[in-house]
């Protein structure tokens, strides 16, 4: 610790995180238009597609996912306020919730894999245009997100670790602040992935 | 002065999830009992963005950030339905 005055720029800190999500709002919007286009083009099969879904699961993994939301909010308030333990138990529950949602996510995935709907299957081809179209994008785009919740587990385990080391504390909680923001976003992308793919019937 | 805003972050953040938890609850209530008819899809869509926003505005403190990162947010978002837009007028009227 120099004596110097040193000026932290709270903004700038949080401004890369931003710009990086801003390219993944494109990312994903670029596969949200995809969905759009083809559902105005084959409605049927979509919603016969999305009648197929398993309402129970896509609500329960919103709510897992909602409430893993209100998790890492809670531990950075409980940083900020010098509470490390409960901020890495916080960061934990947050995994766990995590871990949870891929869990729910690995079941959907094999109950449709074993009704023989995965890309290019015999069943697939034999539904028509419509339905591989609503099933192709149902795995690229629930895919790619649970992708992201796995990279954001990863990261917060991370977090966790610098926590307990005591790098990250009351005065230098960027880096959870960020991690914070970067699995909100991925929680706002299942949030409209799931009315998209489970209740539009 | 910043203390007592800590001190009521939890109580917050505790409204906006059970906010978040009714939501969902509405939104599956409009699909499953057909409330809004052929309005259902944007029905679901409106309360998705509701949900989206209560994320942003107090889990990801967009409410206290400054009008340069609002401003750049609103811009990504209106490319975004700009791109989705203008793809729609040709896709409808080809």
């Amino acid at each position: 610790m120099s004596t110097e005055t040193v000026s932290i720029d709270r903004e700038g800190k949080k401004m890369g995180m931003w710009l990086f999500l801003f390219t993944e709002i494109l990312f994903f919007g670029g596969m949200f238009l995809l969905y759009a286009v083809f559902r105005h083009r084959f409605p049927a099969d979509f919603h016969r597609g999305a009648a197929g879904e398993s309402l129970v699961l896509g609500t329960v993994n919103t709510a897992v996912l909602l409430t893993s939301s209100f998790t890492i909010a809670l531990a950075i308030a409980a940083i900020r306020k010098g509470e490390k333990i409960l901020s890495a138990r916080l960061q934990a529950a947050t995994i766990f919730l995590g871990i949870v949602f891929l869990v729910i996510k690995y079941f959907e995935w094999s109950a449709k894999i074993a009704a023989g709907i995965y890309p290019n299957s015999p069943v697939l081809l034999n539904l028509g245009k419509g339905e591989t179209l609503f099933f192709g994008l149902y795995y690229v785009m629930t895919g790619l997100h649970g992708l992201h919740v796995l990279v954001g587990i990863a990261v917060i385990a991370f977090m966790v670790h610098f926590t307990r080391k005591g790098t990250i504390g009351r005065e230098n909680d960027a880096r959870l602040e960020n991690t914070g923001l970067y699995w909100h976003f991925v929680d706002i992308v299942w949030i409209y992935l799931y009315p998209l793919f489970y209740l539009v019937t | 002065m910043q203390n007592p805003l800590r001190e009521s972050a939890a109580r917050t953040y505790t409204a906006v999830w059970l906010a978040l938890l009714v939501l969902l609850g509405a939104t599956l209530a409009v699909a499953k009992l057909q409330l809004l008819a052929r309005f259902s899809a944007l029905g679901s869509l409106v309360i998705a963005s509701a949900k989206a926003g209560l994320v942003l505005a107090f889990f990801m403190h967009l409410k206290d950030e400054g009008r340069f990162l609002k401003a750049t947010l609103a811009l990504t978002v209106c490319v975004l339905t700009a791109l989705i837009g203008l793809t729609f007028v040709d896709v409808i009227y080809r």
